[in-house]
This record gives C-alpha cells, structure tokens and sequence, in this order.
C-alpha cells in the first residue's frame, strides 16, 4: 500500500536525533564552524552514549556502519507483505535530523566514519574483530581521480619477502583522516587491469608510510577534518586487505561501488538536514516580518516571499521523498543505483538553494546558509 | 495592403472600418448612444457562440435512503511503500494498455477539433472510472475511499493524452464529489447514473475567468431565495461542457463563503459558451454562465461547510497532479528514443551533456513530482491532513511539469515545434496543471 509517511517504529529515533541535535550540535556548531581543525571534544561523550544505547552503531550517529552491506542486517527490518523499513530507512531519518543541527559536526562523530561502511560490507571475521568499533576513514579520492574512482593511480605492490603490501600514491579529501584511527585506502595491484585490480586495505592510522601532508580550510562542513595524505612506501599486512587478494575480471569493482548506492541517499540526507534548517529558519524570519504561508491559497495570491517559500519547500519535499524512496529500495534490496544518485543530485540542488536564483529569499537564505553546500 | 484578399477578409475589413467609423463619430456622444453601442457590440461578440446546455437526462432518486452512504477509510499504515497494491496494479495496467493504444492515435485529431470522439468516451466509461469513487452500498466497485487509486487511473489515462483523459475522467470527478460530501437524497438521485450503463457528462466547475484567480474569492454569487438558491456568475474552463448534463458548481454563499451546488443542465438559467484553450482541448473545455439560475434548496452540497469546500479545491488540484504526471511521462518515454537515435556530427544527440543533462533532470523532477503526488493522495486515504502536501505536490507539478513540456519541444528542436511529433501539444497541455482549479477530482 503506498505510504510515504516516516514509518511509526523510526519516530522515536527521529525524536531522539533532534534532540541530539538541538542539545548538543546547534550549541556548538558555530564554535566549531569558527575554530577550523579543532577537535570537537563534546562529541566524545556523546559517541559513548550512543554506542551504549546500541552496540551496533546503528541508528542515530552512524554514518557508515548502520548502512553496511547491501539492504542492512535483516534483523533490523519488520517485513510486512514483503515490504521492509530496515536500517537505511533508520540511518537515513536519524541522520537526515542529526544534519539539522550540524552536518560537520555529524561527520566528525567518532567513530562512524565511512570506512566502517567498507569494512563491515567485505571484511571476514578476523578482521571484523581486529577492527570492529574503531573510528575508520576512507580514502580513495586522488588529485587526478574524483567521481571516476576506476581511474585511480595508487599502487599496492605485493612484496613475497615480507608477505605485505606496499602502497605508493596520493589521497585526498579523506573525511576525518586525521582523526580516525583507520584509513580504508583504495589502491590499485596492477593499473593495466583497471577496475578489476582495485582494492581496499586498511591502514593504522600511526603508520609511518601513511604520511599526512596537510588538512584542508573549507567552504563549510568545518567542524571536519578533511586530510590530504601521501603514501610513501606505506607497508600493509597482508591481513589488511579487505575482501579478496585475486584480480577477478568482473564483479570486484561493482562490489565495491555498491558501498556508494547505500551511502548516496545519506548524502542527500544531510543536504535535506541542513535545508529543512533553513526552511525552519525561513519561516521564523517570515513570521516575524508578518508573512503567513497559506496552503489553501495559490501561491500567486500571496506574498512573494510566501509564494518562494512554497516553491522552497516543495523541492525540499521532492528531495526528501526521493531519498527516501531509495533508502526504502536499499531495505528491500532492489538496485538502486538510479534512484540513488536522482536522490542526491535534486538534494544537492535544493541544499544549496542553486536550484532558483531568484533571490527575492537570497537574504533569509544567506542567514542560514554556512555548511549548507558541501553536497 | 495586400493586392488579394478573400471574402471573409474583405468583410472583416469592411466591418472594422465601419466600427472606427462608428467610434469615431461623435454622433454616437451627441445622441448620448455610445454606451448603450458599446454594450451593445459587447454583447454581440459575447453570445455569438453561446448555446443552451446539453438537454441531459432527468435525474430521479431510486431508492430513499436516510442517511448517506460513504466509502471507508484505510485508516494510518505503518511502513513506507511507494508500491500500488495488487488491485490498483491491475486498474493501472489496463488503464495504460487503454491509454496508449486507444487514446494516443486519437489525441492530435482531438485536439484540432476540441472534442473528444464519443466512442471513445464510452470506452473509456468500460474502464469503471466514475466507480471509484462510489460507495459500493449505491453500486460503487471500491471497497474503501481511494484517492491512490483514482490517482494511479488518471495518470495512466494522461499518459496517452491529457485532454482526452481530461475529458474521460471529468464525470468521475462528481461522482466522487457526491459520494463525499453527497446527502441521501443527492446520492440517490445521482450516484446510480454514474453506475449504470451510460454514466452522465459531468464536471465540477471551480475555476473563473480572471487574472490571479483564487478559488477562495469567488465572483459567482449565489444567494438564498424562494426556499432555495439563485446563481449567478460565469465558471471557465470547465470540461464536457457542452455535453454536460450535471455540474458541481462553486459559488460564494452570501454570508457564508464559497459553496458547491449541483446543477442539472436543463436547469434555466445555465447557458454554455465554448473556450477553447490552449491545451487540454480535446477535454472540450467550455464556459458556463449562470444568469438568475434558480435552483432548489436540495442543490447544495456537504451543508456548504467551508472545509468541504477546501477539501474539494485540493482534490481537484490533485487531480492536475495526477495527469501531468502521467503526460511527463509521456515526454520522457519519447524524448529518451529520440536523442539516443538522432544524430549529429556522426554521433547520437544523448553524448552531448547538455541533452543527457536534460533528460535527466526530466526523469529526476518528473518522479519527484509522482512521489509528492503519492504522499498528498496517500494521506487522503490515511484520513490524515494533506493540504500542505496537496499543495507542494500542485508546486511541484507546475512549475517542473511546465518545464518538462518545455525542455520536451527543445529536445527535439525544430522538430519539437510542429505537430509532426506529440511534444508541442503535451507542451500547451502540462501548462494546464499550472492554472487549472476544479475540473478533476480524485
């Protein structure tokens, strides 16, 4: 039956994350949208908690590890009719609200980075145990290889003598690399072979190979730490490679971007947080200047600024019931590549209000708008 | 000046002279005529067209009843689901295989001649369209209300033509209305029509001519008198006008605010004026004008308590939504072959960004468009509030449905301009969901 509410059992948890939200990152995220690479110490009791309430990880503060696998762990959803609200739906709610009070802040939760998502998807039980509950980046963005993630140029050459691998290139954008205590490096065994020869490794963050060259100063998102590394001879155990060691011609790499499908819709969860922040606020300063949204009245017969709130709002929605729709699909493991990446490219539009340029809102919307365009 | 000009040239050219004559003249101020003239000419241009409505049929109550019957609610559902359920698959599947065999071959000529072919109207009535919304105690097929349903319909109907679909689903409008809001009487009197063999040509009639229209300050009055009710005013763009034999009709209550009544066409008073528009014209959109329309106290409808009047505004809003989805559709399904076969410079059209980029944002805006349509009808069924979703789905469908007619013609170019190929014509048609009000219901 088609329903396109927030499904009654998320409620709570939605509840919950604005809490989180309003308590704790709106107090500090100016602080540390000012104070760039400071570490937000606040949040380190607040993980605990969250960790303690739900060993998984699951649910409000994950980034990653709550949308690891393909569909999330089935436990996690109630099928009715064959029709599952698992944990994508949850993370991708609980998120969406954390993000209404401070995306960078949410970025920068320990451990909830999006290397976890790559560990927990494809590690075995070794390495689930070594590196289960630590605080894991990811790096796989180069100088020369961004959204075309097949075409990067870090090496892993395999040293028989020594049983390990040795990785040799540049990473950068690597969200809360300085931070975390892993680093998932996408490196490739042999660049002839393209996609089929990349693979991810897990590097300690103390490594002497993995040598950190500097963190970035950002439009937005400041409270996170956005690191730049190089790695120079870096050694990697054997044991660190996540998944398999053979170059197999099909299927390793859609493995691998399948990470994406499931982590795209959280993207665009943190536009929709972060534009429903301003909406909010939109509203506030309407009211105050005496400006009522009629939703009975055509736009046209109202105020400018009503009329641009309603079209503000309505691509919100849009945005909103898009992603949600491909976190429902994640849940219920249909492909969801296309509905993934419609869901990010209307949020990203809607947060960063390039969408219209009207500018009869631009005022309201500069009021509101730092860390909004980051999607 | 041209050397040739045929006969209806000539004459018009002959009448405009003589009118610059007339007005210029200032006889007309001398003799104290020139208003009366003025009038007089108004009047001319005005009822040249004007017809009485359709004759109709008499409408009867079959059964008496004592209170209305109405369709159930779902009540709230638990879990997100953006999948029809098995029934409303089927309706949808039928519904679409009608739409794009029946309807699509038949649009262009349609739209030329404002009017849709009959016989396929009397299909159209075999789909059980006026049904839905139908309490199944008065012969409905549905067993609870759903506006899901009648949504999924229209779409798929639009998704041959708009206007055709206009044209098919208008009556299906007041039945629902009157299965809503109907008292007993009402329903007896007029469900079991739309039920039976040959459903009546019906529309409700929400919209007037003028700037800025809102349905919420309405010019046509309507006024208690003699136990009952007298109309007068003009409703525009009403579908199956000519043909209609009963309207739901919105006017403002003196005192009380907007209000619907049912008028029957062979009541006195109502006279029909074609409107062609620009776009849904095979919907055969006409005006409707009411002058000293006498109507008797049973004419209105749901008490004239202003929330039915509201509800019934975003229905009908809903119901736009729901075809101009349906038409997207349309301009994706046929957009998307086009660029990936038209080539240029030794290669298909579709390896430029700047057309894969379009037709891109045509599929992304046109779902989110679908999905906020879902949500609004979704909530009608879950008897929760829906006018503020009601009204960002109506945003949504207006100006991104408008922008898909556009970028429609522009991906097919010069192509796009002529009516060799459907883009123009879903172009003036998706324009429709920007302005409509009433007309629809669902």
């Amino acid at each position: 039956m088609i329903n396109l509410e927030v499904p009654r059992k998320f409620e709570q948890l939605v509840d919950q994350a604005h809490m989180v939200a309003t308590e704790i990152f709106r107090k500090n995220s100016r602080k540390y949208d000012l104070a760039e690479h400071e570490y937000p110490r606040e949040l380190d009791m607040l993980a605990a908690v969250i960790e303690g309430s739900n060993p998984s990880g699951a649910g409000a503060g994950a980034v990653g590890s709550g949308s690891s696998g393909n569909g999330g762990s089935p436990s996690a959803g109630k099928v009715q009719d064959g029709n599952r609200n698992g944990s994508n739906m949850a993370t991708l709610l609980g998120l969406t609200e954390l993000s209404w009070g401070d995306v960078g802040l949410l970025l920068t939760m320990p451990r909830q980075g999006l290397g976890q998502a790559a560990i927990s998807a494809v590690a075995n039980e070794e390495q689930l145990q070594r590196f289960g509950g630590k605080w894991a980046a990811m790096a796989i963005t180069e100088p020369e290889a961004g959204s075309d993630s097949a075409a990067i140029r870090t090496t892993a050459k395999w040293d028989e003598d020594e049983q390990e691998y040795v990785l040799n290139g540049e990473k950068i954008f690597v969200t809360s690399g300085d931070r975390a205590d892993l680093v998932v490096v996408w490196a490739s065994l042999d660049p002839s072979q393209g996609r089929a020869a990349i693979k991810s490794f897990v590097v300690e963050r103390d490594n002497p190979g993995l040598k950190l060259d500097r963190l970035e100063h950002k439009l937005g998102i400041r409270a996170s730490d956005t690191a730049n590394f190089v790695l120079d001879d870096c050694r990697v155990p054997k044991e660190n490679l996540l998944g398999s060691p053979e170059i197999a011609p099909k299927g390793g790499f859609a493995g691998v971007m399948q990470t994406f499908d499931n982590t795209r819709p959280l993207v665009a969860g943190m536009a929709i947080g972060v534009a429903r922040a301003c909406l909010d606020r939109t509203r506030e300063l309407l009211t105050e200047a005496g400006i009522d949204i009629d939703y009975d009245r055509p736009p046209h017969a109202q105020p400018a600024p009503a009329a641009e709130f309603i079209s503000m709002e309505s691509d919100w929605e849009a945005a909103r019931l898009l992603t949600m729709r491909a976190a429902w699909m994640a849940d219920n493991r249909k492909p969801n590549s296309l509905q993934a990446s419609m869901a990010k490219a209307k949020a990203g539009r809607v947060g960063s209000g390039a969408w219209r340029s009207r500018g009869r809102s631009a005022t309201a919307r500069a009021s509101c708008s730092r860390s909004g365009p980051a999607t | 000046m041209a050397p040739q000009q045929n006969l209806a040239e000539r004459s018009m050219a002959v009448g405009l002279r003589a009118l610059n004559w007339l007005a210029a003249s200032d006889l007309l101020d001398r003799l104290g005529l020139r208003e009366p003239t003025e009038r007089f000419l108004l009047g001319a241009s005005k009822t040249t067209a004007r017809t009485a409505a359709s004759a109709g049929r008499t409408f009867s109550a079959i059964q008496k009843r004592g209170t209305p019957a109405r369709q159930p609610k779902a009540g709230r559902t638990n879990l997100f689901d953006v999948t029809p359920d098995e029934e409303q698959r089927m309706l949808q599947d039928s519904v679409r295989e009608f739409a794009l065999d029946r309807l699509r071959p038949a649009a262009e000529d349609a739209d030329a001649r404002c009017q849709a072919p009959e016989e396929l109207l009397a299909q159209a009535n075999e789909l059980g369209l006026t049904m839905v919304g139908v309490p199944e105690e008065l012969g409905g097929v549905v067993e609870r209300r759903s506006a899901v349903t009648s949504a999924l319909m229209s779409e798929a109907l639009a998704q041959g033509d708009m206007g055709l679909a206009v044209g098919c689903l208008a009556p299906a409008g007041v039945a629902t209305a009157i299965g809503l809001w109907g008292d007993a009487d009402q329903q007896s009197t007029y469900l079991h029509e739309f039920v039976g063999e040959q459903p009546p040509a019906a529309a409700l009639a929400i919209l007037e001519r003028r700037a800025l229209f809102d349905p919420f300050e309405l010019e046509a009055r309507a006024r208690q008198a003699n136990g009952g009710y007298v109309l007068d005013g003009v409703k525009s763009l009403v579908p199956r006008a000519a043909d209609g034999e009963v309207f739901i009709i919105a006017a403002e209550l003196e005192g009380r605010g907007p209000a619907l009544f049912i008028v029957e066409s062979k009541t006195g008073g109502l006279s029909i004026e074609p409107e062609p528009a620009m776009g849904v014209r095979a919907g055969g959109t006409g005006s409707l004008i009411l002058e000293d329309c006498k109507l008797p106290a049973t004419a209105l409808v749901g008490g004239g308590d202003p929330a039915v009047y509201a509800e019934c505004v975003h229905l009908g809003r809903l119901g736009w939504c729901a075809v101009a989805v349906g038409t997207g559709q349309a301009v994706l399904d046929y957009v998307i072959p086009y660029v990936t076969e038209r080539q240029t410079f030794g290669e298909p059209i579709a390896n430029r960004q700047s057309v894969a980029f379009t037709v891109a944002n045509i599929a992304i805006e046109l779902d989110a468009m679908r999905l906020a349509t879902y949500r609004a009808v979704s909530r009608v069924d879950q008897g929760m509030e829906f006018a503020r979703e009601a009204t960002l789905a109506r945003r949504l469908c207006a100006e991104r449905g408008m922008a898909i007619g556009s970028d429609g013609v522009q991906m097919l170019g010069g192509h796009g301009y002529v009516k060799e190929h459907p883009v123009e014509r879903w172009y003036r048609d998706l324009r429709a969901a920007g302005v409509m009000e009433g007309g629809l219901l669902v």
